[in-house]
């Protein structure tokens, strides 16, 4: 057997678990296309956040243009196109939520941590975002950083979680 | 005084302190004994028999679930998929969340009925991209039963396969509806489409698809072993038949899921099984079924919440999503919240669904803001009468209804912030 040609395997910005993983979700579908999202994800997780050249590889792999995997992965919030902070706090202004005190605490962590809704702290630790219902109303006033729930939250309840989360580091 | 006490059916097993969903916990407790009794049938038996059930959708149309699977082409040479509904978003509801953390096997077992009396070979669950956890029992659960032969090949020596995987979202209420859903999971934005075709008929890859919802499904083991008569025993025979969680949050004592027969006054749920207003305080108003659905007042304490007597009270079952609200709560401040979601979860194809809840979002921000106008309610009702019944999916009419709604009940919150400028309840 010769020599292969020297070109970019595929997915070769991932860890080859990753790489491997991607190709077997992929053969659970009759499309190549529908492993966009789940492909997305696992980019999402390795990287923090959907790079370019990610989406590139991505695209490629699955037959796409790069276009219609950025026009597609832009539909969904979960997605990210900028690197975002360490912890990823959520929180739910939905009506549950709203009803039991979510506004004051959103604007506590505002003044906390210095930023907007939807920014990253300078240190690049929090960023903090504003979600819509994330079923934990029974647990309202609730929040996710990470995607771990975390209900029933004050004030001063959120400023001991980041507390915690700040020394975790 | 304790609520009363129900027979549960789907969280039957989590009434024991420490039981944790595994497979060997739910096959101590008779799990997995439904599905050898379907694969004893016919295909067809097994329909007629969830038919005879009266078995309802739980995802929020309530849709006769026997009956929708009798659309399925019969043709056995034609590929079939089922989807289940696990994203969960309608505001108000967090059932699937629990079952899916906390009671994956029933979905399973659940599943593969489904499979079985359509003729599908292959199955995806659909699980919203927040439940981390939810996932990741859910995966756990889906290799437990690969390796126990409840998924796979000649699925417990019956001949019949199986393959269910998990797709998870990635965030966006729409990937709910179920085409929307259909389109997500074919790796596009989830966008809905046009019916007819119904998915039944033209779904996942084109392909003839079941789309049932995770709460639903977890209703047929039990129906299997119990039999259809003893399920539409429950409830209000024959269109209201079996158990739902209603999620109950808000103003209550005692929020929580709560698995209860259908047909029970929605007093008996606020104040005896959620525990009543907390504080003692007065009831105001509640979203009788998620937040698409038209809102109650006080008047309203004795509808039966099944899916018929609410939809004869001018709203909608919906999801089982039951908010309460207090004597402090301001109408305007719902509003504004309700709207603020449908405009961020609009996806955006169809114009007046596009535009409508982004300027109902507008004019309701404004008036909560006490910059309101006298003519804002008139031309906010006008708004949403253009939104409804003219769009490819119903999200337009479901930020629509409960809109309306809230000025018909609760006029005098709006006028009182248009005409005073502030809230009289001060609402944070
Ligand atoms: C905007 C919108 C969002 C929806 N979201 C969900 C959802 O999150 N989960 C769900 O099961 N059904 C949802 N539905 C209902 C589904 O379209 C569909 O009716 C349901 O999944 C069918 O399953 P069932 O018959 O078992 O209820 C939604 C519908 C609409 C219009």
């Amino acid at each position: 057997m010769g020599v292969a040609p020297a070109a970019t395997p595929p997915l070769a910005g991932f860890r080859p678990e990753t790489r491997e993983f991607m190709a077997q979700i992929v053969s659970r579908y009759p499309t190549r296309r529908a492993g966009l999202l789940p492909l997305l994800s696992l980019a999402q997780e390795e990287h923090g956040y959907l790079t370019v050249e990610a989406m590139e590889q991505i695209a490629a792999f699955l037959g796409l243009s790069p276009t219609e995997v950025y026009e597609t992965a832009s539909f969904y919030t979960l997605l990210h196109f900028r690197p975002i902070g360490e912890h990823l706090v959520q929180v739910c202004t939905n009506l549950s939520c709203a009803l039991l005190g979510a506004r004051p605490v959103v604007e506590h962590l505002k003044q906390r941590l210095g930023v907007r809704e939807g920014e990253t702290t300078a240190d690049g630790l929090f960023t903090l975002e504003t979600v819509e219902c994330i079923a934990a109303c029974g647990g309202a006033p609730a929040l996710q950083v990470n995607g771990r729930y975390y209900e029933r939250m004050t004030p001063s309840a959120a400023d001991a979680l980041l507390d915690r989360l700040a020394g975790e580091r | 005084m304790s609520a009363p006490a129900y027979e549960k059916v789907i969280l039957r097993n989590l009434q024991d302190p420490g039981y944790r969903g595994t497979l060997a916990e739910y096959r101590a407790r008779g799990g997995y004994s439904g599905l050898p009794k379907a694969l004893q049938l016919q295909p067809q038996e097994v329909i007629d028999l969830v038919k005879q059930s009266g078995l309802r959708g739980r995802g929020g149309a309530g849709f006769p679930t026997g009956l929708k699977w009798d659309f399925v082409p019969k043709d056995l040479a034609l590929t079939k998929y089922v989807a289940i509904n696990g994203d969960e978003g309608e505001p108000g509801t967090f059932k699937d969340r629990q079952l899916l953390e906390q009671e994956p096997h029933p979905i399973i077992e659940g599943t593969v009925i489904t499979a079985y009396a359509i003729g599908a070979h292959v199955a995806y669950i659909y699980v919203r991209g927040e439940f981390v956890e939810g996932a990741k029992v859910f995966q756990r659960a889906l290799e437990e039963a690969y390796a126990a032969g409840f998924l796979g090949k000649n699925i417990l020596g019956s001949g019949f396969d199986l393959d269910f995987y998990m797709h998870r979202g990635a965030g966006a209420y729409i990937c709910g509806e179920e085409t929307g859903l259909l389109e997500s999971l074919e790796g596009k934005r989830g966008q809905p489409r046009l019916k007819p075709p119904f998915p039944a008929v033209k779904g996942l890859f084109g392909k003839p698809t079941v789309v049932n919802n995770v709460e639903t499904v977890s209703n047929l083991p039990p129906i299997l072993v119990g039999g259809p008569e003893w399920y539409a025993g429950i409830g209000v025979p024959p269109k209201n038949t079996g158990t739902r969680i209603f999620s109950i949050s808000g103003h209550v004592e005692r929020p929580g899921n709560y698995e209860l027969p259908l047909g029970l006054p929605l007093r008996e749920l606020i104040f005896e099984h959620a525990g009543g207003i907390r504080g003692g305080r007065q009831l105001k108003a509640v979203i009788p079924g998620g937040a698409s659905s038209p809102i109650f007042t006080p008047a309203h304490l004795d509808v039966k919440m099944d899916f018929d007597s609410v939809a004869a009270a001018g709203s909608m079952a919906g999801s089982g999503g039951v908010v309460v609200m207090d004597e402090t709560t301001c109408l305007v401040r719902v509003a504004r919240v309700i709207a603020h979601f449908f405009a961020h979860e609009s996806c955006g194809q169809c114009t007046q669904c596009r535009e409508g809840t982004a300027w109902l979002h507008k004019m309701l921000t404004r008036i909560d803001e006490g910059k309101g106008r006298p003519e804002d309610l008139e031309v906010i009702l006008d708004v949403c009468d253009n939104m409804k019944g003219k769009t490819i999916c119903v999200l337009s009419d479901a930020a629509a209804m409960p809109i309306e709604s809230y000025i018909k009940h609760f006029r005098d919150d709006f006028e009182h912030h248009i005409r005073g400028g502030a809230c009289p309840t001060g609402m944070a």
